[in-house]
């Protein structure tokens, strides 16, 4: 039987290999990357010979310069006579600190500020909410300057200070605090009582584990002793170990001795705390709002008081929804830390993109610094969240 | 504020980067018809505006000398007001032709910079600010004290430099604004205020109650005050610094903006070449018309006339003659020759 042969279906007919999808997206991708390169090529060199032709100095040589100036709230050493590199890095460290100080106490309040919000009290949630709406819809700039204000206007002199008790003063030049000053075996207890606290949360992880696995649980409360108490005690009196105050007192205009919280410092940390706080506050709302209710109900069923419904059910699952736009917070903070140049707080801006610019006249290069700096932190900030998140998603419950 | 400067900064960036800036600021000038100027953001006697945001005082009648001079209209003018970490950035990326704000000319800004230094204008040095009644007399008596500066001025590397040779220490509290650095003394926050004499003058007439403040006598620095404008284009500095000059020069030979028309029939053959008259070459010399001198001083009037009118004795601020005095008068203000 003649079988008529099947020519099958008509084979496509060849085409230039740039018209496959694939080929042709890379293609359209390196075209734009590479003309993205010419372009920064291009303003890079007219820049270098704008600044070549107009005299003006270029690179980062300066930052061996003697600085010469002086910095008043400093987190790393630093006097006059050192270098620009060397106030960069005391203006990093004091951004950082006060970053990592906001954050710490902007997460507290808005903690606070949060489940506030969510109280059946109507009294404290109607609170919480005027607190949000003042704090998040005033420019975080006025609400330094208020700060700043609010903590210089009312306060006295130094000639006429508060006395707070305890060697502790309170003046419009900062609220000055006792110092203690360790010698070698005070600071060993220190070591000592860390170490114990270590220790006691090992033994307190294992007990954990131990209950998770057989059921039983096992006493702790020797392990804290031991650690918290017994070490350190025994440290200090095997040392000999003494501790003397430095406590401040008036000599001339102000205080010597001591330390103090500069009011420029109190006010920046509050001003950034306060105003991300009202953010974080909603975002903690937010997350325990979304934990559907029967969660808390099948708790209720299981016995559960109130508290340990919000420890051990509510909150671990609103975790999952709180901490991705936690970060933007925290990087919205950490990047908010260069407003508080304006009352004098030296940050990066005021240090690198102020002084050191003006002194320099290398406007490009502070930018970049600064610019470098800030994108360095917020990544961390991200790369830091996004591994909590990861533990947080990845643990059942 | 400091976002304005990184913006600021940002915007210069993209205008270094972008066009080359043109060596033809007379040009440019010319076909934008006004001048950009830079001038400090409200310092009373030297550039304020006042309600209709129209620009006032010493350091504004430059500019207006300058436009009278290239555009033919004093008020043919922009003012840009900046701060202290914006002024160089924003003449340097061209988005002003001068600066004329109270800046100090000092070799770093002259070379580095690549800044060009007009003739000074005002002759100023740093001074000290205190309450009275701290009962201090002398900045000697200042170890340990907290004061107030604006950031990224001479005057923050002064007060640093005075403290370190006389062995005392301070605690410094650092704004950008000047306006800021006030109201933090005004609030009590520093024991002493140091800036240039003239801007403490300028600023105690500000304070909540300017008679409790008193000057100290010691002045530790040299300030010597010029407009600047950027290297790179030599016509335009001529143009800036022989205006400069010709409003001293008006003041020694007692031009003013009164008795100007009289003094173009002057027997003075150096009054009347500067002033244009018949076969003068001051215009073709400089690239502009014969009557730019005699513009520039019918507009503003001589340097006497601008400092009696804005800074002088007679005015809030009371400031002296002092070194700014004509050289004949054994002040410092002396004009080359317009020949």
């Amino acid at each position: 039987m003649p079988v008529s042969r099947d020519l099958g279906p008509m084979a496509p007919p060849r085409t230039p290999f740039w018209t496959r999808s694939r080929i042709r997206s890379a293609l359209i991708q390196v075209g734009f990357v590479a003309l993205l390169a010419l372009l920064i090529q291009f303003l890079l060199a007219n820049t270098m010979a704008n600044l070549d032709r107009q005299g003006i100095a270029s690179g980062f040589g300066f930052l061996e310069n003697r600085a010469g100036f002086d910095i008043a709230i400093r987190f790393s050493p630093f006097e006059r006579n050192d270098t620009y590199l060397q106030a960069l890095w005391t203006a990093v460290a004091n951004t950082v600190v006060l970053a990592v100080l906001g954050i710490g106490l902007a997460s507290l309040i808005g903690l606070v500020i949060g489940l506030a919000r969510v109280s059946p009290n109507w009294l404290i949630s109607r609170l919480a909410a005027v607190y949000i709406e003042i704090f998040r819809n005033i420019p975080l700039l006025l609400q330094l300057f208020f700060w700043y204000f609010a903590i210089l206007r009312p306060l006295p002199g130094p000639r006429q200070s508060i006395e707070i008790g305890g060697g502790a003063f309170l003046s419009n030049r900062g609220l000055y605090l006792p110092k203690p000053l360790l010698d070698s075996g005070a600071q060993l207890t220190l070591v000592a009582f860390a170490t114990g606290l270590i220790f006691a949360l090992t033994m307190a992880h294992f007990a954990r584990r131990h209950r998770a696995a057989t059921g039983h649980s096992r006493p702790v409360l020797q392990w804290w002793i031991i650690g918290l108490v017994a070490l350190p005690l025994a440290t200090w009196f095997a040392t000999n170990a003494s501790m003397a105050l430095s406590v401040p007192a008036l000599e001339g205009f102000n205080f010597q001795g001591g330390m103090v919280i500069l009011p420029e410092m109190l006010a920046a940390l509050l001003g950034l705390s306060f105003y991300i706080a009202a953010a974080v506050g909603e975002i903690v709302r937010a997350g325990i709002e979304g934990v559907d209710h029967g969660q808390t109900e099948a708790a209720q069923a299981l016995g559960h008081s109130r508290g340990q419904i919000m420890r051990l059910v509510v909150i671990p699952q609103a975790l999952r929804i709180i901490i991705p736009p936690l970060t933007t917070q925290y990087q919205s903070l950490a990047k908010n830390t260069s407003l508080a140049s304006a009352i004098a707080f030296p940050e990066i801006i005021s240090i690198v993109a102020g002084t050191t610019m003006t002194q320099t006249g290398q406007a490009l290069e502070t930018i970049a610094l600064a610019m470098a700096f800030y994108l360095t932190v917020s990544l961390l900030i991200a790369a830091i969240m996004n591994f909590f998140n990861w533990r947080v998603t990845r643990r059942s419950f | 504020m400091k976002l304005c400067t990184i913006l600021t900064s940002a915007a210069a960036l993209m205008a270094l980067s972008g066009a080359a800036v043109s060596a033809q600021t007379l040009e440019e000038v010319r076909e934008r018809g006004y001048l950009n100027c830079g001038v400090s953001p409200g310092v009373a006697g030297f550039s304020n505006p006042d309600d209709a945001g129209n620009w006032s005082g010493f350091d504004v009648e430059v500019c207006r000398a300058v436009a009278a001079a290239v555009l033919e209209d004093p008020d043919a003018v922009r003012y840009t007001p900046l701060s202290n970490t914006e002024r160089f950035t924003a003449l340097q990326s061209g988005e002003i032709d001068m600066l004329s704000r109270t800046t100090t000319r000092t070799l770093n800004r002259d070379t580095a910079l690549g800044l060009n230094f007009a003739p000074v204008m005002f002759y100023d040095g740093q001074g000290f600010m205190v309450r009275d009644s701290m009962d201090v007399d002398s900045v000697s008596q200042l170890n340990g004290a907290t004061v107030c500066v604006s950031a990224g001025s001479t005057t923050e590397l002064n007060l640093a430099d005075y403290f370190e040779a006389n062995g005392m220490t301070y605690n410094p509290v650092r704004f950008d604004r000047a306006d800021e650095v006030l109201a933090a003394y005004d609030a009590n926050r520093c024991d002493v205020y140091t800036s240039d004499r003239s801007g403490l003058a300028a600023r105690r007439l500000v304070m909540s109650d300017p008679s409790e403040h008193v000057m100290l006598p010691e002045t530790i620095s040299k300030e010597p005050l010029a407009p600047a404008v950027r290297h790179g284009d030599d016509q335009w500095f001529d143009i800036v610094t022989w205006t400069v000059y010709a409003l001293i020069e008006a003041e020694e030979f007692g031009i003013t903006q009164d008795n100007i028309d009289e003094m173009l029939a002057s027997e003075n053959p150096n009054i009347t070449r500067m002033l244009g008259g018949e076969g003068s070459p001051v215009g073709e010399w400089i690239g502009l018309d014969n009557q730019w001198v005699y513009r520039a001083i019918s507009s503003v009037g001589n340097y006497g006339e601008i400092f009696e009118r804005h800074v002088g004795p007679d005015t809030p601020l009371q400031i002296e003659r002092g070194m700014n005095a004509l050289h004949t008068d054994g002040g410092l203000q002396y004009a080359m020759p317009f020949k």
